[in-house]
């Protein structure tokens, strides 16, 4: 890396790896399993009871590889991944890509944990059960809230269990017939429009004014008798916070709908503000976002959902309560409306276990300084994309950020023709993510920065230095930035073969079956 | 600045003087100015009510390691419990794979550089249609549970019907969460097991079957273990009303068992947790459904599917399959919602698959299968003891009833624990028709040796 | 081989620079030449061709003579095939010389025509060649408020490089807009829809990391026109079915004819009336009971209700509470207005004064948009 420019002359690992299915060696073995005892063979031989029709009558066609080869295929394919641990991942916007410390993992490895059966006795538990209460008592302390289901795999799906609460709860309160339209903004989560419209809601949304703060007119003409909930994001994913917020709950309460928090956003206002005093009866949190989880690739995640006191009835089951006369902790099943499961078994126990460690080690004053240095990191940011000629951030123009902002990189299109997406395919030319944005592109040509508290200040500055290496670029030889990438692991894809039925192949033997050699065609014999 | 300002290791700007630096660049006096938008009202005046930080790594780990101490595992003990989270065998590549940081601090770059994931869900993809013996697998979902309750919504939007039936047998945590997930516009039918074969009532699924009938739903091996033989029957009365066959599966049953595809599925469903995945006190799961190539199915998907496509390079490339997933039906209905669901988990089971190859899973099947029957026979043979379900084949687990003995499923488990043994799951309150049961559960992790001592003990405690 | 068809308006975009709008008519074409103003739209059109160079053996450039798009294709350093030489002079053009190339681009089957000129050629180009082609226009005018231009001229000549190259593009139809530039220039706007031009358009690719994929337009159509139909029609009421490509989704979901540029009645199913002008309008309104009006907004710039409104005047307008309006419209078109609120100028304070603040939109099946509207 040269340090006065702070860029990097970065390959990414490029192994032009086969697929498995290529690397077959018929008769290799990965590993071996345990024979059948003499013992067992002699009671069972008379009674195989499978009729041969149930019997499977070939083996599945799986590859043939030796342990090693196993191993190197995948860790190849490893080293072709870009990790947060691996770049200045501060370029995936709304992920919140944070340290995942390394003794977390080490606690989740232990086998007091990874060993455990989810039905064992109640007794033989006591240590995870701990940790499940003490995380959701944690999460009380910093929402607000009065009662945590940790059940969800992810954020969606805690979005799916208040939606889910939301329903069980006019159903009780006998207004399903009268209550039937949700509020969001047009910068919310879409799993919030897709939750609402799956449990038989209709959804309004209402757009930012124009400082890109979500327009009260509009929330008062939205808002009625009708109104069930308000399902929204404080600060939205643009990072600007949403000052008006406890008005926005009044109103929806003065109608007696419901107010729910989304709470990706929690990494720039923890310790700072919480659901609680905004108004809110319902919160979720991220755990492999904001509270250092690992993301896995796109999974397994944990969403934690907070309610009030008069909604805790409703929480999916079963919560883990502790007996105050035997200080033992037990799973509570009986809640009297509960929404039943949205989950198989009690939630991603490793990453409550991670996140509960995360949040043990850093203690009140840490948890609040994360939020603070995210703030101050992005801040920096905000302020350095700024100066760079082609770039722009709409709304509340002259003020600070939260934790995060979407940029605009119009003016640069309008002048050069390059895109955000040919951005997006330079940047992985010097070993970082960037991602555009969820659609709807609202702000033409988009992408969102969200530093975090994990990088520092040296990396932010190359971040910037990239960005703005990119940006000349495109000023000076536009056909580099629309041509790139140029030193990633693969080259451009053709999206054609993803769109129609007769070119996609989303198996092996799909592809088998539609073509031969690269991508020629079979001719398919009717 | 405050001098004894912690400096948090995980917070890289949580120095001073680097605070003082960025806070000039930008122009601003103190963090405190950025909060200015939240209103007095709203901020906190005071800490988090959280306890004291473990601020040094080996004090939390300490903590931690004692905290964690206070449970006793199924490597300590002899373990029968199952029921949809199975003691199997993790084979150490499997763990080497899934902590790979590269991996596993992941999220959702492009093809570009993230194309290792891309590949490595291919690959999984590709290994459990063939386990399968189907041509289109996801990018897995959240679990088994979700898995069945998004297959039954598929197959609703797939015939546009809303009437569903169930299996009374399934997983009981399975049919709770396809409850909730069919509220409130769909209608569920609950179909009765025969009580003598514990499978599904062929009589009964007919006599409920109508023209309005979207899905059937059942799992092949059920919660209970039995092995319904039945498949094709049960597929040609619901084609026959124009209705959509979901079978729910045991991969680690499949190098033993016919794939359902074979007998008549539309939809084939179920849980990764046995390939490769730790028992992690049931937190460690995921789930996948499969379907043929067959545009109007592949539509209804919501979640991920990757693709292979070629590069301007002629390398392997891959992105999502089936961008708009515009289908008819999605223009009313949600395409339900996809989110972080499970990806590292279709990686690791991918790496199990490829190390067991084909003789591997079948082995499985069979290693589990023989281990299954020898306990069944040899439990039978205990005084009070009874099989009620024995004529029927089984996989996996069976059901014990202990009537006949005139203690409580409860009073023996405690027993049994007492001697470092898990007793099979009490299904007295769960299944009470079957009256003072246990699901006994094996998997080839357990040995003759344990399933001697097992009996053993029940000699002892039943005597 | 493809071929390209281009046809460029030499004096549009003139009076812009010069404080005048519009270009129509020779009195004001020779105004703007007076105040100085110079040909804006060769510079335009030759900036989206340039984009097109890296194609250019592989396609067919078919252009007409002298300022009509030989010259800037030459510069541009292009061979094209001039045709018209006999009809169509190299240097004083007029509306009909469009007419005239558009016409022989239609004749000459050209996979896609693109244009130069604003409002008025867009018109222009419509009449001849109606749906017939697939056409994009090159932004050279003043404000533009039909649909059918690219966003700028790279970003036309990009879209004409991917459509021809077969990448990434869809059709659709867009508006075309007829404006009466007299009361333009004297800062009242109508806006008319004139017609429908088929153009393509770049379908995004971003990953569906958390959420599905947007709709596509047409799907989008298609769940609101469901939902409307599912829900809100009701029996013994009077349907008024304003003008667009929405509206024409939700006529086709109820297997109804329709016209795609006028107004059509439907009651109980049923098509009733078709192209209706005001009178009939103003009849039928006044003689049942239970009337609603269903309307999308028309063009780039968002306008639902103007004194264009040739049949939804505010004569008929005073016939419906707000609650008895419905507004659908995509979400993609809601986006493109930027924050924009939607417009209405309807000459009639009173009316004005009633439909402006908030309007509930229908953007999908169960799905609204609480949007502002505002007079002009």
């Amino acid at each position: 890396m040269n340090m006065q420019t702070k860029l990097r002359d970065f390959h990414q690992a490029r192994w032009d790896e086969p697929i498995i299915y290529e690397l077959t060696t018929q008769g290799e073995r990965g590993v071996l399993l345990p024979k059948v005892e003499d013992g067992i063979r002699e009671t069972v031989k008379d009674t195989k009871k499978l009729p041969s029709h149930m019997i499977r009558s070939d083996r599945a066609d799986l590859p043939e590889m030796s342990q090693m080869r196993v191993l190197k295929h995948y860790l190849r394919l490893s080293q072709e991944n870009l990790g947060a641990d691996l770049n200045i991942d501060i370029g995936q916007g709304t992920c919140t890509m944070k340290y995942n410390p390394k003794i977390n993992e080490v606690l989740a490895r232990n086998p007091k944990v990874s060993e455990l059966h989810p039905y064992q006795d109640e007794s033989t538990v006591q240590g995870v059960l701990e940790v499940i209460y003490n995380m959701d008592h944690a999460l009380r302390a910093i929402s607000g809230m009065d009662a945590f289901s940790l059940q969800s795999g992810g954020g969606s799906q805690a979005i799916y269990v208040i939606g889910s609460i939301i329903r069980a709860w006019l159903e009780e309160t006998g207004q399903t017939e009268t209550k039937d339209e949700i509020i969001t903004t047009i910068y919310s989560h879409p799993s919030n429009t897709a939750v609402a419209k799956l449990k038989g809601f209709k959804i309004i949304t209402i757009y930012p004014g124009k400082d890109g703060r979500p327009d009260f007119e509009a929330l008062k003409n939205a808002v009625s008798e009708r109104t069930a909930a308000l399902m929204i994001t404080n600060p939205e994913d643009i990072g600007i916070y949403n000052s008006r917020i406890k008005e926005f709950t009044d109103l929806v309460h003065s109608v007696g709908g419901l107010c729910s928090y989304d709470q990706a956003n929690l990494n720039g206002i923890m310790g700072i503000t919480r659901a609680r005093e905004a108004g809110f009866d319902m919160c979720f949190f991220n755990l492999h976002k904001t509270f250092s989880a690992p993301h896995g690739c796109g999974g397994p995640g944990s969403g934690a959902v907070g309610v009030t006191e008069r909604l805790k009835p409703f929480l999916p089951v079963p919560i883990v309560e502790k007996d105050s006369e035997t200080q033992r902790f037990y799973l509570k099943d009986d809640l009297p409306y509960s929404v039943g499961k949205i989950k198989n078994f009690y939630g991603t126990v490793p990453a409550i276990l991670k996140a509960y460690a995360w949040i043990r080690a850093l203690g009140a004053d840490g948890v609040k300084e994360a939020a603070r240095v995210a703030v101050l990191n992005n801040n920096y940011m905000f302020r350095k994309i700024l100066s760079i000629r082609g770039a722009s951030a709409p709304y509340a123009e002259g003020e600070h950020r939260i934790e995060q902002v979407r940029y605009s990189w119009q003016k640069l299109k309008e002048e050069t023709g390059v895109t955000t997406s040919d951005i997006q395919n330079r940047m992985f030319d010097f070993g970082v993510h960037y991602w555009t944005s969820h659609e709807p592109w609202l702000v033409p040509e988009p992408f969102t920065i969200e530093p975090t508290e994990s990088y520092s200040k040296q990396e932010l500055d190359e971040f910037i230095a990239i960005t703005e290496q990119i940006v000349k670029e495109a000023y000076e030889n536009p056909e580099l930035v629309k041509t790139a990438p140029h030193k990633s692991t693969i080259h451009h894809v053709d999206h054609a073969y993803l769109d129609d039925p007769e070119k996609w192949a989303i198996t092996w033997r799909s592809y088998k079956k539609k073509y031969n050699g690269y991508f020629e065609k079979k001719e398919l014999k009717e | 600045m405050d001098k004894n300002k912690v400096v948090y290791p995980y917070i890289p700007n949580s120095v001073s003087h680097v605070q003082e630096e960025m806070l000039k660049a930008i122009g601003a006096k103190s963090i405190d100015e950025f909060f200015e938008c939240v209103p007095d009202e709203l901020k906190l005046n005071k800490p988090l009510d959280l306890p004291e930080p473990l601020l040094s790594e080996v004090e939390l780990k300490r903590h931690f390691e004692k905290v964690l101490s206070k449970n006793a595992t199924t490597s300590e003990n002899i373990s029968f419990l199952g029921g949809g989270c199975w003691n199997h065998y993790v084979p150490a590549i499997c763990d080497e794979i899934n902590q790979r940081s590269e991996f596993l601090t992941a999220y959702a770059g492009e093809p570009y550089e993230d194309h290792g994931r891309f590949q490595a869900l291919f690959e999984f993809e590709s290994m459990m249609a063939e386990l399968v013996d189907m041509d289109v697998v996801n990018v897995p979902t959240y679990d088994g549970a979700q898995a069945a309750a998004t297959s039954i919504r598929m197959a609703t939007r797939i015939t546009k019907r809303d009437e569903v039936l169930v299996a009374e047998s399934i997983h009981p945590e399975t049919k709770a969460v396809i409850k909730n997930y069919s509220n409130p516009d769909l209608y569920i039918t609950y179909v009765p097991c025969d009580p003598e074969t514990g499978c599904v009532d062929l009589q009964k699924l007919e006599s409920l079957i109508s023209s309005k009938t979207a899905v059937f739903y059942f799992e092949n091996p059920a919660f209970i273990g039995t092995i319904d033989v039945n498949g094709k029957k049960i597929a040609e009365l619901l084609h026959n009303a124009g209705a959509l066959m979901v079978v729910g599966i045991d991969p680690s049953s499949m190098g033993l068992l016919t794939p359902p595809s074979r007998y008549g599925a539309d939809i084939v469903c179920g849980d990764l947790q046995p390939l490769g995945m730790h028992l992690y006190y049931g937190g460690a799961r995921g789930g996948f459904m499969a379907v043929q190539d067959d545009e109007t199915f592949v539509r209804e998907y919501p979640s991920r599917l990757f693709g292979i496509t070629p590069t301007t390079y002629k390398e392997w490339g891959f992105g999502d399959v089936a961008w708009e997933r515009t289908s008819f039906a999605e223009r009313e209905n949600a395409k339900e919602y996809v989110g972080t669901a499970a990806a590292l988990w279709g990686i690791t089971a991918g790496v199990y698959l490829a190390l067991m190859g084909p003789e591997g899973m079948k082995e499985l099947g069979e290693n589990i299968y023989m281990r299954c029957q020898y306990l069944m026979e040899k439990i039978a043979a205990l005084p009070g003891v009874k099989i009620p379900l024995q004529a029927t084949p089984h996989f996996k687990e069976f059901i014990v009833n202990f009537d006949g003995t005139g203690k409580t499923v409860k009073e023996i488990n405690k027993a049994l624990l007492d001697r470092h043994i898990f007793g099979g799951l009490d299904l007295s309150t769960l299944f009470p028709g079957y009256g003072e049961s246990a699901l006994y559960s094996v998997t080839e992790c357990v040995t003759q040796k344990d399933m001697d001592t097992l009996i053993a003990a029940l000699g002892e405690i039943l005597a | 081989m493809k071929k390209l068809g281009l046809i460029v308006n030499p004096i549009a975009g003139m009076g812009g620079k010069v404080g005048l709008k519009g270009t129509d008519g020779p009195d004001t074409i020779a105004r703007a030449r007076e105040m100085g103003a110079t040909p804006h739209s060769p510079s335009r059109a030759e900036c989206a061709l340039s984009h097109l160079l890296e194609i250019k053996d592989e396609i067919r450039l078919i252009t007409f003579p002298g300022n009509m798009g030989e010259k800037v294709a030459m510069q541009c350093g292009f061979s094209p095939e001039v045709l018209l030489r006999e009809s169509i002079s190299e240097h004083v053009t007029a509306r009909e010389d469009t007419l005239l190339a558009a016409k022989e681009a239609l004749k000459q089957n050209v996979d896609l025509l693109l244009f130069a000129g604003g409002d008025g050629t867009a018109r222009d180009i419509y009449e001849s060649v109606g749906t017939e082609l697939t056409a994009l226009g090159i932004p050279s005018g003043v404000k533009i408020h039909s649909a059918v231009f690219g966003c700028s001229p790279q970003q036309a000549g990009e879209l004409a490089k991917l459509y021809l190259n077969n990448k990434s593009t869809q059709e659709k139809l867009a508006e075309v807009m007829d404006i009466d530039e007299t009361l333009f220039r004297k800062g009242i706007v109508t806006a008319r829809l004139f017609g429908y031009l088929n153009i393509p358009f770049e379908k995004r690719r971003v990953q569906r990391l958390k959420a599905g994929s947007a709709l596509s337009e047409q799907v989008s159509q298609q769940a609101i026109a469901a939902y409307m139909a599912r829900n809100e029609m009701y029996s013994d009421t009077l349907y008024i079915v304003g003008p667009g490509t929405t509206t024409r989704a939700l006529m086709i979901e109820l297997g109804l004819d329709f016209t795609l540029l006028g107004v059509d009645v439907v009651y109980n199913g049923k098509l009733i009336a078709k192209d209706v002008s005001e009178e009939t309008l103003l009849k039928l309104c006044s003689r049942y009971k239970k009337i609603k009006l269903i309307v999308t907004p028309i063009g780039g710039q968002g306008f639902l209700f103007g004194r264009g409104n040739q049949q939804i005047s505010p004569r008929v307008l005073r016939f419906f509470s707000r609650n008895d309006i419905f507004i659908l419209s995509t979400p993609a078109k809601l986006h493109a207005l930027e924050g924009a609120p939607l417009l209405m100028d309807t000459g009639d304070a009173t009316i004005d004064q009633i439909l402006s603040g908030y309007i509930r939109i229908v953007t999908g099946f169960n799905e609204f948009v609480m949007y502002a509207i505002s007079a002009m």
